[in-house]
């Protein structure tokens, strides 16, 4: 005679509910680090890689996962300035706002790229194309003003260079739409 | 992994060598003047001559960054600046004869020679992303030294004597820092890599790290087994990509050859080290918020005693030194305490790194030995103000203070400069000329600390923010001179009462332009020439 024990069904982790396939290589982060909760702001950078921004479900997912309450998550997402908790934009464009920079002119750059934009620092166009930012220090104080342009480091900048890279996307946001 | 496989790597790699080396900088600075393309297309000019006595060699930060992209030939020492990748064949070409296109640069400018080259010897010198190239200069011949020949206590010892003080900031002697944690007892210690260099004006530590990763997974592998920790930590800053991958790649390298990890140098010692990425956070360079940060949870500080030396990351006895400090490690060991005491003034001993950044003709970075005065560095190294006078020298970032110019002649020490208001610091250095307004200055600090505090204690969080409204009550012209008082006596305040360095520095810009800039705030008065009258707020 079998005795059929009762077995509770192995928690499927890589399941969400979306069946997105970015979850997949998030559950792998957190398996590498064994879902260890102090591997919290390692698993944050990867979501925030893969999603572009933390959402609230981001967020919930992440604190089911490596068993910590969703408070303590979310305290961790907005303490450190690099977790966005809103979408950002297709481009990005950082100023860098460091001593070096502020020395060398940088506020000047950034109200250039304001007043191009018509938007603040720390937003998004309305079209959600391009995100204004700016930074402490890129640590490339030698090369001051910078400015990143999608993600690359450009030294010696002023108003008018940044201010024409902004009108040329701009121009080809105008081609798109058009 | 023995010593004579380590010099058989040494001499293989040294056999490699080409009689003429064309290096070229690919630390941040020049890659974002273009030097990656310039590389290239130096090797594919290399490959048309078909000399097969040139090389062409990616190395890291030779200093002079805002001249960039840099490239010297080797062995003659010919220095270019700001080359352009259409100048590569020229370069080539010069040495048969030829003459460049490119700006030829100075290597005998005071620039370079009045420096001393402790931490920073093999940069722009060896090849970061190649473990080979950091053991040919040397590279782990320190570690196997401390760990074949030397007992623990020796090895602190050494430090000791070698008078080598953290180069963080603060200046702690590193040796009696060192004793504390290995006599601490825990089942397990630590040794943490502080390299959350948040300073803005300051890149010391992103250049030691992206041009001789090795030499700081050396240096902490070293504390490691003075203390008796098994396991490291690297904690860098998110906005340092280049230094996270080139450390990653190190230590797989280090891991590959038996230069980290179990039984290192077939001895009883393990060390691993992990790296964790900050994400953003200036209060994570204190050491308690840095370990909170590593253990996952938000940045915050906490009141010490117990310091991280008894009661550290997840209540062990944690290490936590400086990227510089450690860098300065295998040279001690290498050279002996003694030739390190020799170096530098009477209580800083060595060297130190310093990012020279703002309103001056050579941009870069430096390393002199303790004791040169502000205007060797400044006015013979830095080429002065380009149009202009120098007001005044920013040193310590937030935490630190203005010099005025009349101070110029002050030595670079940890004591010297805190006696004219500033501080040592990280090594940032930047410097202000006349048309740089002081207030202004002050109210960028006081802004910056304002929005890194982290809310903890009261002092800070509402100090601060306190601070950045009297500022710019004085800007906007509505301040009184009790007002300037009243400010004064907020920092005083909020320097003596906050819990941690962030807090308790964040005054000294305030205090320091209060002290030797004070007519530029007094002009901004409302009541100005009329003494008690008051206007509407």
């Amino acid at each position: 005679m079998t005795v059929t024990r009762f077995q509770p069904p192995a928690p499927d982790r890589t399941l969400h509910p979306s069946g997105d396939n970015r979850f997949k290589l998030l559950e792998a982060t957190m398996k590498k680090h064994q879902y260890r909760p102090d591997a919290l702001i390692e698993v944050l950078h990867r979501a925030q890689e893969l999603f572009g921004y933390l959402s609230t479900d981001l967020l919930l997912f992440i604190a089911n996962s490596l068993h910590l309450p969703p408070s303590r998550v979310y305290g961790v997402a907005t303490f450190y300035h690099f977790f966005s908790l809103a979408p950002k934009g297709e481009h990005s464009c950082v100023v860098c706002l460091g001593t070096a920079c502020y020395v060398r002119g940088a506020a000047a750059i950034l109200a250039a790229a304001e007043q191009t934009l018509g938007i603040k620092a720390g937003h998004t166009t309305p079209d959600g194309r391009l995100s204004l930012e700016t930074a402490r220090c890129l640590g490339a104080c030698g090369i001051a003003p910078t400015v990143v342009f999608d993600g690359t480091v450009t030294g010696h900048q002023t108003p008018d260079q940044v201010q024409v890279w902004l009108e040329r996307l701009k121009g080809e946001g105008l081609k798109v739409a058009g | 992994m023995d010593l004579n496989e380590l010099l058989a790597i040494a001499e293989h790699e040294n056999a490699m060598r080409r009689s003429i080396c064309i290096r070229c900088c690919t630390a941040l600075g020049c890659q974002s003047a273009g030097s990656l393309s310039l590389k290239q297309r130096l090797e594919e000019a290399v490959a048309e001559v078909d000399r097969t006595d040139i090389e062409v060699m990616g190395v890291g930060c030779m200093g002079l960054c805002g001249h960039g992209p840099l490239v010297r030939v080797d062995p003659e020492g010919t220095l270019y600046e700001r080359v352009r990748a259409a100048d590569a064949s020229s370069i080539v070409a010069a040495l048969d004869g030829g003459e460049a296109t490119a700006p030829k640069g100075d290597p005998h400018h005071p620039f370079f020679t009045l420096q001393k080259r402790i931490v920073l010897e093999n940069s722009g010198i060896i090849d970061p992303e190649r473990i080979e190239s950091y053991i040919a200069a040397g590279g782990y011949q320190a570690l196997y030294h401390a760990l074949h020949e030397m007992t623990p206590a020796e090895v602190i010892d050494v430090v000791t004597r070698s008078g080598l003080r953290g180069r963080g900031g603060a200046g702690y002697p590193t040796g009696l820092k060192w004793a504390t944690v290995a006599k601490s007892h825990g089942d397990r210690k630590y040794v943490v890599c502080n390299a959350d260099e948040g300073d803005p004006g300051a890149f010391m530590d992103r250049s030691i790290i992206e041009s001789d990763p090795h030499k700081v997974l050396e240096g902490m592998a070293i504390a490691a087994y003075a203390v008796g920790a098994d396991q490291g930590y690297v904690y860098v800053r998110a906005e340092y990509p280049l230094a996270i991958q080139r450390l990653q790649r190190a230590i797989a390298q280090a891991r590959r050859h038996g230069l980290l990890g179990a039984q290192i140098f077939d001895s009883g010692f393990t060390f691993r080290i992990d790296i964790r990425v900050g994400a953003g956070a200036f209060v994570c360079g204190e050491e308690t918020a840095l370990m909170a940060s590593i253990e996952g949870r938000r940045g915050q500080p906490r009141p010490r005693p117990p310091y991280p030396a008894e009661s550290g990351l997840w209540g062990r006895p944690t290490l936590i030194n400086n990227v510089e400090t450690f860098a300065n490690i295998p040279p001690i060991i290498r050279n002996g305490a003694e030739w390190f005491a020799s170096i530098g003034a009477e209580t800083s001993k060595g060297t130190k790194v310093f990012a020279l950044t703002g309103k001056i003709r050579h941009t870069g970075l430096i390393e002199v030995p303790m004791g040169v005065t502000l205007r060797q560095i400044v006015e013979e190294m830095g080429g002065g103000v380009p149009n202009g006078r120098v007001k005044a020298v920013q040193t310590g970032g937030p935490s630190g203070g203005c010099i005025p110019a009349t101070l110029l002649d002050t030595p670079v020490d940890y004591e010297s400069l805190q006696r004219v208001g500033s501080i040592m610091g990280s090594g940032g250095m930047v410097v202000m000329d006349d048309a740089t307004n002081m207030v202004d200055v002050a109210r960028f600090y006081v802004e910056f600390c304002k929005d890194e505090s982290c809310g903890k204690c009261i002092p800070c969080r509402a100090g601060t923010a306190q601070m950045l409204h009297m500022l710019d009550l004085i800007r906007a012209g509505r301040a009184t001179a009790a007002d300037l008082d009243q400010l004064e006596q907020l920092c005083m305040m909020v320097k003596e009462t906050s819990l941690c360095g962030l807090g308790q520095s964040a005054p000294n810009p305030v205090l320091s332009t209060m002290r030797y800039f004070r007519e530029e705030y007094e002009a901004l008065l409302a009541d100005r020439g009329s003494a008690g009258e008051t206007m509407d707020r």
